[in-house]
């Protein structure tokens, strides 16, 4: 058993869906999403539950349990 | 006539896009070709200056995103090939937006063909959908290339909320029927002498192509023609021709049709010939 304590000072999880599959991570922004979740260096644009999020917004982006994040990159396209 | 002769391109003239001169005036989809080499042999066959991209959900530690766009900026410093994004598959004018808003920021550009789709059987575009969104994107300064059909009333409708270029369908996404309702096609040209359309969808074959440009239109858009041929980039070559002929010929003049038969050898002094007998 761990002191109470410690466990209080982590963030605790947010269950979120990300690009359509569940995810239950324990961030705080959308910028420590990414990172979290592997897109750390990967050139991609986001979406939190529908609305775009600019880059240079995620850092200051607040996530909440329930939030849908997309995270979408270039493709061929007709 | 006179209409048509004051299209944007008429006699020589370049085609412009939202203030931007664009030489080629074949538009090429960049989806479903059997490898990127084919897709970018494809690309230099057809000429063309302006390709269509997308946006879809990237893997986390993807790299499938950054390889594409490598190679379509690797077309852009060579030959100074254009993007032009798309909100395929969005059903509403709000995904549009969004979509539209990420491909800005991805691509690097204010251009977006939008389509707002509001039949999977059918791929037919929401018009109602299709002018919320227009207004609403050119409201936030992007340059936007509907993706419509060949409605007149949602035609100015797109175009009082500040849309400046037109892409009619020839037939729905993906069919390769050509051009459905050349009538309802011909009607339009004549109805928007001075707005860039470009025929989008449909075109199956280059003699579609090439009757789209004969009918006077600025350009024409298509992808899986060239993309699903046994050999795109030979494909993309026949495009090409077939587009400058049929740009050639509508700017040589197409002659009238005609219900009768005339001789097109002179009749005058024709051996034999008797009116007495």
């Amino acid at each position: 058993m761990k002191p109470a304590d410690e466990t209080m000072m982590r963030p605790a999880a947010l269950e979120l869906v990300v690009n359509g599959e569940r995810r239950s991570i324990a961030v705080g922004t959308l910028q420590e999403a990414l990172g979290v979740l592997g897109y750390g260096d990967v050139k991609v644009a986001t979406a939190l539950n529908g609305v775009f999020v600019a880059a240079n917004r995620r850092a200051e982006t607040e996530l909440a349990t329930g939030d849908r994040i997309e995270i979408v990159a270039p493709r061929q396209g007709g | 006539m006179d209409a048509i002769e004051q299209t944007p391109g008429a006699a020589g003239r370049p085609l412009t896009l939202y203030g931007e001169r664009v030489a080629s005036r074949l538009l090429l989809g960049t989806a479903q070709y059997p490898s990127p080499q084919v897709l970018a042999d494809a690309v230099a066959a057809a000429e063309a200056g302006i390709v269509t991209v997308s946006l879809r959900r990237e893997a986390a530690r993807g790299g499938t995103g950054q390889r594409f766009f490598e190679l379509i900026g690797s077309w852009r410093e060579s030959r100074g090939v254009r993007v032009l994004p798309n909100t395929a598959g969005c059903r509403t004018a709000r995904e549009a937006i969004t979509t539209a808003e990420m491909a800005r920021e991805l691509f690097d550009t204010a251009w977006v063909k939008l389509e707002v789709i509001a039949n999977d059987d059918t791929l037919q575009p929401d018009l109602f959908g299709l002018v919320e969104a227009a207004g609403e994107l050119i409201k936030r300064g992007f340059k936007v290339f509907p993706y419509t059909t060949e409605d007149l009333g949602a035609a100015e409708r797109l175009m009082r909320a500040g849309c400046e270029v037109l892409m009619p369908w020839g037939a729905p996404i993906g069919t390769g029927r050509g051009l459905a309702n050349p009538y309802a096609l011909s009607t339009m040209r004549n109805y928007f002498p001075g707005v860039p359309l470009i025929v989008d969808a449909g075109i199956g074959a280059p003699s579609h192509a090439a009757h789209a440009m004969e009918l006077g239109f600025d350009a024409v858009l298509l992808n899986t023609a060239v993309a699903k041929a046994g050999d795109p980039v030979a494909m993309a070559a026949a495009f090409a021709g077939a587009v400058r002929a049929g740009r050639t010929a509508f700017e040589a003049g197409l002659m009238e049709k005609r219900d009768m038969a005339e001789p097109s050898t002179p009749v005058a002094g024709t051996p034999f010939f008797d009116l007495g007998s």
